[in-house]
């Protein structure tokens, strides 16, 4: 089975600047739902208390919710969590109390409004590692790109380091984007998929480049966008079909991976949508647009020519 | 051209041999067993304990599948989880309270697969339930008890260098000694330099007050730290050990973190009363004679104890003016057992001293005939006279019974704090995360599920995009599985639910040097080349982008090892894994069985891509 049979090369970078145009009105939209809305960080992030609690019964969400608020919780979030019959509670952070004895509480709490009802996890963290595990993870962002630029920069030319880490950050602000406009929480989970998206939205984009080398190594032409077209063109078909591999997996875990895995994987499968997107209509016309010529992959002669005079 | 020599076909069949032989153990399951630990670390478990486990499993008549000695424990295996329960508590009788019995479940993989060394994964707490615990030591408070310490050296040595000094106090990490001249302040300060090297003395003040100031030098601040974080991971050892948890890890996190993982604990609250507890025991004289002023008792109760006491009350709520000066600390105690009192019947506390801590408490027993001897439980701050009872005779030989327990079970507690020794500086929990166990079931389940569901998908869709180069590649992905698994199980690393996500993410994505390479082929058939050219160059020219795409997540996941934690690492190093087993198996392992299935076709005119 063939699904890209194509005879002539798609004229990509002719749309080039319509498809920037949406890349970057989205990459604005993005950074402003972040600034104005914010993420919703979870609790690994901000501190405080998730418990999940499982009844035999359809839980009575609001009779949980007043229980709580009985005991002196009056703050705390209740929502079904999977199935009717669990419950995740979220007890904030109370300012100057940081005990790790509110779950115990509010448990006692619970088993008094109905004693069938059983503990299935609980998780605390102090605000001082919340902040911790937040920093990191924003320095691991800032690690992975600078180490892709430096490799990329080094193996093939600052205009591709450049246009990789453009398509990158496009795809990463993107899917941050939309957790914030949807309100998705954001925790340590999903912050791995963000940045396992990084490393696989680079390598997607890596592959039309390499070709874009080889095309300008091969022929003499100087027809730029000709030869950067093919070389999406050429590999369009894996492209498509590598997604196509990881979106099976992907979408496994998202609809059989229960809750936790939940959020990991929607954020795989917008960083695979999108990065497929990105690399295709976002670094490459980067690329060109710097300037990229074939004179660039030529290696210098001079010292042969050098040595026959 | 396509042909590999035979050495590479014998290594390739060695990786997957190796690898399967490795793998196997994780499809065995676990057998019910039960394990030994004793409860002080400086116990060792030796033959002559496991044939006194052996022994005694054999009088009660109970049959076991194997009983086997490791560096730390002794675990004896059983048929079934009623036999195990049964044995727990006959061989906890046997052996006493020096040691922990405790339930575990350990591998029932054959005896030659453990001989060479082939061990399961371990299961992480998400996947088994459990409790993890992160636990920040308070560094200053380790200092300043430290400076507490020194406090008290130093004021023996100026006694026993005659110096006279009209103050000692501890400000902070620091200790201050006045003197009226400073010729005193310099005879001190000689003293003081030649005793502690690791002090660092300056002088302060004039005239009426002359002021010396020891505080501990950078370099000995930094020691004293590290030893704070190791006493406090040997007293959680040893608490931890009381709990009765099969396998624990407690490991240090940072240069102020230790973190604590007990798998199979359900009983949170427990634990983290026991871990978090930074009891001390002290005893101190009662002061009789404030005690007759019921005046000064009144005036103690708004706050206004006399000068050198304090107050506390009884459990029953009678107030005490005891002495501040300490006569013996939790430090001098050997060993603690929950007992009876033999006259009363009353729950007691039965304390063993060492030879020191006998000898002072013979002499202040002594002396003080006919006094109340208060013994304080100092817990989270809060100090609580446990009993004050009257001394009625001198008493030697270490051996001291404290009464005044409600109940066995306090009894019980009181002992095991004392046991497991204090803290070297007190710790707070920052971090906790508990799964119940049907919750680390449906984990494993959804992860199993969702990869084998995932794995089957793309297998389905590579072989009828690709048909019999799908084959190969599905095989190269099967083997990749394997290889990863292999490695993980020889690491024996704790797979946890990212981990398995890892695993899945790992092999959607490894499947891309396979279509990379077939998409080549086909390629290189389209531009007119024969087949067994096209597989060739298909290959070669693949290999130099599999690299350049394979390398930039690698990046990725070693910068989240590196700044991850938790969840993030396990994923991490999975990912790292799995992209190298991938580039062996998608190339080296897929060419192999291309060439053998094409390599020798003399005129191969058709290839099924």
């Amino acid at each position: 089975m063939e699904l890209f049979k194509i005879k002539k090369d798609i004229p990509f970078m002719r749309h080039a600047v319509p498809t920037a145009l949406l890349s970057a009105a989205t990459f604005v939209a993005a950074i402003l739902f972040l600034v104005l809305q914010g993420l919703n960080l979870g609790v690994d992030f901000t501190g405080g208390t998730v418990m999940e609690v499982s009844y035999a019964q359809p839980a009575d969400i609001h009779g949980v919710r007043m229980t709580l608020a009985r005991g002196g919780f009056a703050d705390a979030q209740v929502q079904n969590f999977g199935t009717a019959h669990d419950v995740l509670i979220r007890l904030p952070m109370k300012h100057g109390v940081t005990s790790v004895h509110l779950s115990e509480q509010a448990m006692a709490l619970l088993k008094q409004g109905d004693a069938a009802v059983t503990l299935k996890r609980v998780e605390f963290v102090g605000p001082q590692v919340g902040k911790e595990l937040l920093e990191d993870g924003a320095l691991a962002l800032l690690v992975v790109s600078i180490g892709i630029v430096l490799y990329l920069a080094l193996r093939f030319e600052w205009r591709f380091a450049v246009g990789a880490i453009a398509a990158t950050a496009h795809d990463v602000v993107i899917i941050l984007g939309l957790f914030a406009l949807f309100r998705w929480e954001f925790n340590l989970t999903v912050l791995a998929a963000v940045l396992a998206i990084l490393g696989y939205s680079v390598n997607d984009t890596v592959v039309v480049f390499d070709r874009i080398r080889e095309n300008f190594k091969k022929t003499r032409s100087s027809d730029v966008p000709g030869i950067i077209d093919n070389a999406i063109t050429a590999t369009l078909s894996r492209t498509v079909i590598t997604h196509i591999t990881t979106q099976l997996m992907v979408f496994a875990m998202l609809f059989l991976g229960g809750e936790v895995l939940f959020y990991f994987a929607l954020a795989l499968t917008i960083g695979i949508v999108i990065g497929t997107y990105s690399s295709i209509l976002v670094a490459s016309p980067i690329v060109m647009w710097l300037g990229v010529s074939r004179e660039d992959f030529i290696k210098p002669v001079k010292t042969e020519s050098g040595a026959v005079v | 051209m396509n042909r590999y020599p035979l050495w590479k076909y014998i290594v390739i069949s060695l990786a997957v041999l190796v690898s399967f032989l490795y793998t196997l153990p994780n499809f065995f399951g676990e057998v019910p067993a039960v394990q030994v630990i004793p409860v002080r670390t400086t116990v060792k478990v030796d033959t002559a304990l496991l044939q006194q486990v052996e022994s005694a499993l054999k009088a009660a008549g109970i049959a076991t599948t194997g009983v086997t000695l490791d560096e730390h424990s002794i675990k004896a295996r059983f048929t079934s989880t009623d036999i195990q329960i049964k044995a727990k508590d006959i061989v906890q009788s046997a052996l006493g309270p020096g040691y922990t019995v405790a339930l575990n479940l350990l591998p029932a993989s054959p005896r030659w697969l453990t001989g060479i060394g082939a061990l399961p994964m371990n299961l992480g707490l998400d996947l088994r339930g459990g409790v993890h615990f992160l636990l920040q030591v308070d560094m200053p408070r380790a200092l300043e008890k430290a400076a507490e310490r020194y406090q008290g050296d130093i004021r023996t040595l100026l006694r026993e260098a005659k110096v006279r000094y009209s103050g000692i106090e501890r400000v902070g990490a620091q200790v201050t000694i006045k003197f009226h001249d400073a010729v005193q302040r310099g005879a001190a300060r000689k003293a003081i330099e030649n005793a502690y090297t690791e002090l660092q003395l300056t002088d302060s003040g004039g005239g009426e007050e002359y002021v010396l100031t020891a505080a501990l030098k950078l370099q000995a601040q930094v020691k004293t730290q590290e030893y704070a974080l190791q006493q406090n991971l040997t007293t959680l050892r040893n608490r931890v050990n009381e709990l009765g948890v099969a396998e624990p890890v407690i490991q240090q996190q940072g240069v102020d973190r230790v973190v604590v993982q007990l798998p199979g604990v359900q009983d949170t609250a427990r634990a983290k009363e026991i871990l978090g507890r930074t009891a001390t025991l002290e005893i101190r004289m009662v002061d009789e004679e404030r005690m007759q002023d019921a005046n000064v008792v009144r005036a103690a109760t708004t706050g206004q104890a006399p000068f050198g006491t304090e107050l506390y009350y009884e459990r029953d709520g009678r107030p005490v003016l005891v002495k501040k000066t300490v006569v013996l600390t939790g430090d001098y105690i050997t060993d603690a057992q929950p007992g009876f009192d033999n006259q009363t019947s009353q729950a007691a506390v039965h304390v063993n001293l060492d030879g020191r801590g006998a000898r002072i408490f013979k002499n202040v027993t002594r002396e003080n005939v006919g006094k109340r001897m208060a013994i304080l439980l100092i817990e989270k701050g809060k100090t609580e006279v446990v009993t004050a009872p009257v001394i009625r005779e001198e008493i030697g030989g270490g051996r001291v019974q404290i009464t005044g327990m409600d109940s066995p079970q306090e009894a019980s507690d009181v002992s095991l704090l004392l046991r497991a020794g204090a803290l070297a500086a007190p710790m707070e929990i920052v971090e906790e995360r508990t799964v119940g166990p049907s919750l680390g079931a449906d984990n494993i389940a959804r992860g199993l599920n969702s990869t084998l569901v995932g794995f089957a998908a793309i297998a389905l869709f590579m072989i009828v995009y690709y048909r019999w180069f799908g084959v190969i590649s599905t095989s190269a992905l099967i083997m990749n599985l394997l290889f990863l698994v292999a490695i993980l199980s020889m690491m024996q690393a704790t797979l946890t639910l990212p981990g398995i996500a890892g695993i899945a993410l790992t092999l959607g994505m490894s499947i891309d040097a396979n279509v990379l390479i077939n998409e080549r082929i086909r390629e290189e058939l389209r531009n007119g080349n024969s087949p067994q050219a096209a597989i060739d160059a298909g290959y070669a020219r693949a290999w130099d982008t599999i690299l350049d795409s394979n390398v930039t997540t690698l990046i990725a996941g070693m910068a989240m090892f590196w700044l991850g934690s938790g969840p993030v690492r396990g994923f991490a190093v999975v990912l790292c894994l799995g992209i190298l087993t991938s580039m062996f198996s998608a190339v080296t392992v897929s060419r192999a069985v291309v060439n053998l299935t094409f390599g020798r076709v003399k005129r191969l005119t058709h290839v099924s891509i």
